[in-house]
């Protein structure tokens, strides 16, 4: 703030505190003068002009006092800082570090502990919860069984890898999938064919006749992501299709809009919103869900 | 008797009435309207390009604020769940702001690029396709109306009359940037873009 606003601040404070003081004083009636009336009368009634209750007069000045001190102690007369040192963002900082203070340890201590060892820590499971209630519930779902075009995380069909490294990237760098629209390369009959074949994929009712056209198809233009088998590669994140497990519908339309249009999924990234300690946390409750702790003993050794 | 002077004429008593009351706005309020720390954009704050301000105009007009505030405050529940507290540099292009007062949803000072453009369009197709939980009403018509381009460069205009650096290209171009675009694809732009400019890991 500019001193012109500072002092213009300060002047119309105190003069307004002044002026306050000034016309209930000015005004103020000794309770001994002698009391008269408005001169008006309703039905015999006089209006008296009393003085001001005495109660009213102490509790007026009291709340005169009380901003005095205030603007005293809190930041209040224009750049003038108050004699606490009070900021709202000062305060914040100071509650940040004592949380800091309180939980940075913990943390630091999981962080480094491998993955495989703290995902089935009763402590890193209520923390993990918490922190994937509020960075990844609302895709995922809230009991991480995911949703239409958002991965189910409890079933242990991984689109990018299970193991902790992968689930950590994952978080880190977010995942951007990238399955290109072949409406134009395979035309209505193409689209239609392959989609019969990846019935067939899952041991599904489909045209046999169709099916041998689309395992053509699939070979061109799937297999390079997919497999040949259709068993998916976690390292383009191109699903397993032989597994039943559907991110964006099964059904046979629901294949062939996917086939025809697309699917270019996205995982955003959180490493510029979570810091190390977290991400290691939901990495391991993740790595947890659906899993039955292999190395039970370690939990009750933490 | 002083007061009964005041108490018997209305015009002096209104004008006293307006001192007593103007002491708030002037020590409060004016001196906001000439504080740099208010007055002055953050690092980095563009105006909002047509589709964004054509995406907030769809935020206001289907009353979002109503229920999502876009404020965070210095406290540290908040600044956990939402990130970085909000300052005012970010909203200097804003008018009218939009910090809402009222949570009924989350806050969304820094929505953007939080969830993909996926997400957000089956999110506003129906919430509960995504967050069974959900309260929020379904916005399906976004997905079928188009934006009335024609208002764009006029909205635009008016924005760069009241201090919004819109330049004249920005204004000649702004109807052809929104012609066609559905309504859903400029509110999403809108919310992609919300509180990206300050980050900062919790």
């Amino acid at each position: 703030m500019s001193d012109f606003w500072s002092v213009w601040i300060i002047v119309l404070t105190s003069a307004q505190l002044i002026a306050a003081l000034w016309i209930l004083l000015g005004n103020r009636k000794k309770p001994a003068q002698e009391i008269k009336t408005t001169g008006h009368q309703y039905d015999g009634l006089e209006e008296l002009d009393n003085p001001l209750p005495t109660w009213w007069v102490y509790l007026f000045i009291s709340t005169i006092v009380w901003s005095v001190g205030y603007l005293v102690l809190y930041p209040g007369m224009g750049n003038y800082p108050g004699l606490l040192g009070w900021s709202s963002t000062g305060q914040y900082d100071v509650r940040v570090a004592k949380a800091e203070d309180q939980y940075r340890a913990m943390r630091d201590r999981y962080l480094a502990m491998p993955i495989e060892e703290i995902a089935f820590d009763p402590k890193v499971r209520k923390m993990g919860r918490r922190l994937f209630g509020n960075n990844c519930a609302q895709c995922h779902g809230s009991d991480a069984y995911g949703a239409h075009g958002f991965p189910n995380l409890a079933d242990n069909d991984w689109l990018y890898g299970g193991t902790p490294e992968a689930i950590k990237a994952t978080l880190i760098h977010g995942r951007q999938a990238a399955m290109p629209a072949w409406q134009a390369i395979l035309g209505d009959a193409g689209i239609k064919a392959t989609t019969q074949y990846v019935l067939s994929l899952n041991a599904r009712e489909a045209d046999p006749s169709e099916a041998a056209r689309g395992a053509q198809h699939f070979q061109t233009y799937c297999a390079a992501c997919h497999g040949a088998d259709g068993k998916g590669n976690q390292l383009m994140g191109a699903p397993n299709l032989t597994n039943g497990i559907w991110l964006y519908g099964g059904t046979a339309d629901q294949i062939a809009h996917t086939l025809r249009n697309g699917r270019n999924g996205k995982m955003p990234a959180f490493s510029s919103t979570l810091t190390e300690d977290k991400i290691h946390i939901l990495t391991a409750w993740v790595y947890g869900l659906n899993r039955t702790p292999v190395v039970a003993a370690t939990a009750a050794n933490l | 008797m002083k007061h009964d002077k005041i108490e018997r004429t209305p015009s002096l008593m209104i004008a006293l009435i307006i001192v007593a009351i103007s002491f708030g706005t002037l020590v409060e309020l004016v001196p906001l309207a000439f504080s740099k720390s208010t007055t002055m954009p953050v690092e980095g704050l563009e105006p909002y390009s047509a589709l964004e301000l054509e995406g907030r105009d769809i935020y206001i007009r289907e009353g979002c604020h109503t229920c999502h505030s876009q404020m965070i405050r210095p406290l540290r529940a908040e600044t956990e769940r939402y990130g970085h507290y909000s300052v005012a540099g970010e909203f200097v292009y804003d008018r009218p702001f939009l910090w809402g007062s009222k949570r009924t949803g989350p806050d969304l000072a820094r929505v953007g690029a939080r969830y993909s453009d996926e997400w957000h369009r089956a999110h506003l197709y129906n919430p509960r396709d995504v967050i069974p939980e959900s309260n929020m009403p379904a916005f399906p018509w976004l997905f079928n109306n188009t934006i009335d381009a024609e208002t764009t460069p006029v909205k635009l205009a008016t924005l760069r009359k009241l201090g919004v650096p819109y330049t004249d290209a920005d204004i000649a171009g702004a109807e052809a940037a929104v012609k066609d675009v559905r309504e859903i694809d400029a509110l999403i732009a809108y919310l992609q873009q919300l509180g990206t400019l300050i980050q900062a890991r919790r």
